[in-house]
């Protein structure tokens, strides 16, 4: 009994930096009377960071054949070893779930003896799961670096989801801190998955009993801060994977120093949280704002401000684009507006059919007006003799607004 | 102004909007029993009747929707006063109107009922989250909760459907009810507990399993060792998981190692 919780803090310890803990995007229904089902995702806890806890999210076992200097579990790393058994897996995801702490499993792995002995094991837990316990709760899998193409593929038919780390967003990164790995590898099994599930899909179109394969899709990760890459080249490596491999998310995961090697920060550095943050909020303007990556991140502009947003950063680059017209503009342009979210815009554009907005109607539907005044036009805004400058902009701006950074001072962080 | 009294029930809430149309009252405070009643005005006593709420609710089905009706219904779960009297105010709006007047949001009942639904959906939401089942010798797999609004009968398909294949309990501490699925549907028991400590063998034939302890155990350890000391943001942690839900959540315990 001690044995087993001895292993569960060891390998969930080593688990919890892979930061993906969706259990939405699935539709996995219970069939026959059986255990679970998915649907929207749920957050069962929060850390103490403030981190959902939806899944299970454990290793099989933190012994490692490789030495990747910003792993943990590396080779060389003098830590505890402890390696999970099929069963005991099996058993813990039940038995949490059955208690209602968790939407599923996050099974990922260090490799042992090699991949294929690894994803073996791990193919044996989904199997075992979905198969004898009649499981239908989420599944997260993780595809181990140069499995054999037959082992992923089967693996998808039980999983939900399953991903791969890209690790570092440059090949020239990756091989400075991890030799034995390689781009070229994470490619090529999301190659095998993404033309797996196109292959699936066609044929689930025809024969209905076909089955789901990687229903909630993939994803990957990548660890910044730990080498010196420059946003924009993790943004266009971020945005050349959503394209090619059809990727569901991408993680950024500020680097937390656990080693003393010299090549990275140095253990007590505080992670690049704010920075972590403006890479999400551009991905979120690439995925859900219409904006293409090279509007945020370009060769003029190869990282992003830590002041302020990176959509208020581009709308102040871009003076000539505003003010928009909330009444008369389109809605991609009242999206691009600081301050106007998705659900704002929407209700903006099929309210403006009843009649002009005005200020307090704007305000009432929820947008941030003290952000977005300097950027638009609507029935009632004051008349302006000659716009304001950017830079006087983003002074109101950051005076009137209480970022919840602002422990951190901002003229002090832009300075790197 | 009249004032209507009911029993707090739906159907009791359904049956004033009906009697206020038979008898013509477009004016009508609607109150509970026990709340103090205009002296001097005329007062009615509602009687639920199911045939009368049917129309009702049929009527607010053509003019509303499923989604509607379902906001109507969330709102109603709250138990606020000030939203039955919402209740009642927007049902006479709504029959009086033509349709898609349920989705003026510049009237006030629209909006007050459209926002309190939201608020409900988001307690109902956390209680999916939040239930902790424990289990009991007897494989009965049974949790304790304290939620903002009466959203038991909101949660039952999610959990009937999810746990098609064990025996579990739902219980509402505040509302002194719960939901008992056994293994075919789900009934609504009343135990007469009158708080958490009343939970025990003595008083409900509960006892809990012997693995019980471990697996509780078990998942306090885990949610300590996924926690990352270094990002730590209490704010946050509070924010998502506010405080006063932690007694019922078996990972806000101590860790026994």
């Amino acid at each position: 009994m001690e044995r087993i919780r001895e292993k569960l803090q060891i390998l969930a310890d080593a688990a919890k930096y892979d930061v993906s803990c969706s259990s939405s995007g699935s539709s996995r229904k219970n069939t026959n009377k059986g255990i679970g089902d998915t649907g929207s995702g749920i957050c069962h806890s929060y850390t103490e960071d403030g981190r959902c806890v939806s899944l299970l999210k454990i290793l099989l076992t933190n012994y490692c054949i490789y030495d990747c200097a910003f792993c943990v579990s590396r080779h060389s790393n003098d830590i505890k070893r402890a390696a999970f058994t099929v069963d005991e897996v099996v058993e813990l995801t039940m038995n949490f779930y059955r208690r209602n702490y968790i939407e599923g499993l996050f099974l990922s792995s260090g490799i042992f003896k090699n991949a294929d002995y690894t994803m073996e094991r791990m193919l044996k837990i989904v199997k075992k799961l979905r198969l004898e316990e009649n499981y239908n709760g989420y599944i997260h899998l993780k595809t181990i670096p140069g499995a054999s193409e037959e082992l992923v593929t089967e693996a998808g038919l039980y999983a939900d989801r399953m991903s791969i780390n890209l690790e570092m967003p440059t090949e020239a990164g990756l091989k400075m801190l991890a030799p034995e790995k390689s781009h070229e590898e994470v490619k090529k099994e999301l190659a095998v998955i993404r033309d797996k599930s196109i292959q699936y899909k066609d044929e689930k179109k025809l024969i209905r009993s076909v089955p789901k394969f990687v229903p909630a899709g993939q994803s990957t990760q990548m660890v910044v801060g730990a080498t010196p890459e420059s946003d924009q080249e993790i943004m266009h490596t971020a945005d050349s994977y959503y394209k090619s491999f059809s990727l569901k998310r991408v993680y950024y995961s500020g680097y937390i120093p656990i080693s003393n090697d010299t090549r990275m920060p140095i253990i007590g550095t505080q992670p690049p949280l704010i920075r972590e943050n403006r890479l999400y909020q551009t991905d979120w303007l690439m995925r859900f704002y219409g904006f293409n990556v090279k509007e945020i991140l370009n060769d003029q502009h190869p990282n992003l401000d830590l002041d302020i947003d990176p959509k208020l950063s581009w709308a102040l680059r871009n003076p000539h684009f505003f003010p928009v017209d909330i009444n008369q503009a389109d809605y991609q342009a009242i999206l691009r507006v600081p301050g106007i979210g998705v659900s704002s815009a929407k209700k903006i554009v099929s309210a403006r059919k009843f009649g002009k907005l005005h200020i307090y109607q704007l305000r009432k539907l929820g947008i941030a007006y003290n952000r977005a005044q300097h950027f638009i036009r609507c029935a009632d805004s004051p008349f302006q003799l000659n716009e304001k400058e950017p830079h006087r902009i983003k002074g109101i701006i950051l005076q009137n607004s209480q970022s919840k950074y602002m422990k951190s001072q901002p003229n002090q962080l832009s300075l790197f | 102004m009249v004032d209507y009294v009911f029993d707090g029930s739906f159907g009791g809430l359904l049956t004033a909007v009906f009697e206020s149309f038979e008898r013509k009252h477009t004016q009508v405070r609607l109150l509970l029993q026990g709340q103090t009643h205009n002296a001097f005005g005329e007062v009615f006593n509602i009687h639920p009747d199911p045939v009368k709420a049917d129309r009702v609710w049929k009527g607010l089905q053509k003019k509303t929707g499923d989604v509607g009706c379902k906001n109507y219904y969330k709102a109603f779960l709250s138990e606020d006063p000030v939203i039955f009297q919402h209740l009642m105010d927007y049902a006479l709006y709504i029959f009086h109107h033509g349709e898609g007047h349920a989705m003026n949001f510049g009237n006030d009942h629209v909006l007050a009922i459209a926002q309190m639904a939201r608020k409900v959906h988001r307690e109902k939401h956390r209680m999916e989250a939040f239930v902790r089942f424990q289990k009991s010798s007897d494989g009965l797999f049974f949790a304790l909760i304290y939620p903002d609004y009466n959203v038991l009968p909101l949660i039952v398909p999610h959990f009937k459907n999810r746990y098609a294949d064990q025996a579990w309990l739902i219980y509402d501490e505040k509302r002194k009810y719960g939901i008992h699925y056994d293994l075919a549907q789900v009934h609504e028991v009343k135990l007469g507990l009158q708080s958490v400590q009343d939970l025990s063998p003595a008083h409900t034939a509960i006892n809990i399993e012997e693995k019980e302890v471990l697996y509780s155990s078990l998942w306090r350890t885990y949610f300590k060792s996924t926690n990352i000391v270094e990002r730590k943001n209490m704010k946050l942690h509070v924010q998502h998981v506010p405080k006063r839900y932690w007694r019922y959540l078996t990972e806000k315990g101590d860790v026994e190692e």
